[in-house]
């Protein structure tokens, strides 16, 4: 399995995946953090993974979603943005919107 | 370094009818982007577009770019 065939596995396998760098727990930049905490307000489980831990999953998510950044939010299998998106739809109610059905943290 | 103004050249010269608004500290950058060429477009394919005008600088220079993205309506241009 290629890293491409990888990642839409992991991107279909969770409800909620934030690709980021260091851990929910101790985020390695400002912008994963602010992603991470969003995601705990909003109460809803879900996966993380460490793109610092593995160079082929940096560089392959970027490919993926034509996106050049971290953090990077997928909600059950769709792109969703990074962290100034995620941030806007937070604070405009759409990002509950998303999230609805998913399971409570 | 890279400074604010070089984000605000690079960007509007890669756009159409763009204004660009950036402050930043050389490592971190927060940039307002008027144009209507995001008219119609996803919040993604709006930021995308900027990105595909920044191309590798947004690898190899920039460290960290906040952006807002706008269309001349939603500016109440």
């Amino acid at each position: 399995m290629n890293i491409q065939e990888q990642l839409k596995e992991i991107v279909e396998a969770n409800d909620v995946v934030l690709f980021m760098k260091g851990s929910p727990d101790f985020p390695q930049c400002g912008f994963s953090g602010l992603a991470t905490q969003i995601l705990q307000q909003s109460e809803v489980r879900f996966a993380s993974v460490d793109v610092l831990a593995d160079n082929a999953v940096r560089e392959g998510i970027k490919q993926y979603s034509n996106w050049p950044t971290i953090p990077q939010l997928y909600i059950k299998g769709e792109f969703i943005g990074g962290s100034d998106i995620i941030k806007e739809m937070f604070e405009n109610g759409e990002l509950k919107t998303k999230l609805e059905g998913v399971v409570a943290a | 370094m890279v400074t604010p103004e070089d984000i605000k050249g690079w960007i509007e010269a890669g756009m159409t009818d763009c204004s660009v608004n950036c402050e930043g500290d050389g490592h971190h950058f927060e940039a307002v982007i008027v144009s209507p060429e995001f008219e119609g477009k996803s919040r993604i394919q709006q930021h995308q577009l900027v990105y595909g005008v920044l191309g590798d600088k947004m690898e190899a220079a920039i460290h960290a770019l906040s952006m807002k993205t706008l269309t001349p309506d939603e500016a109440g241009a």
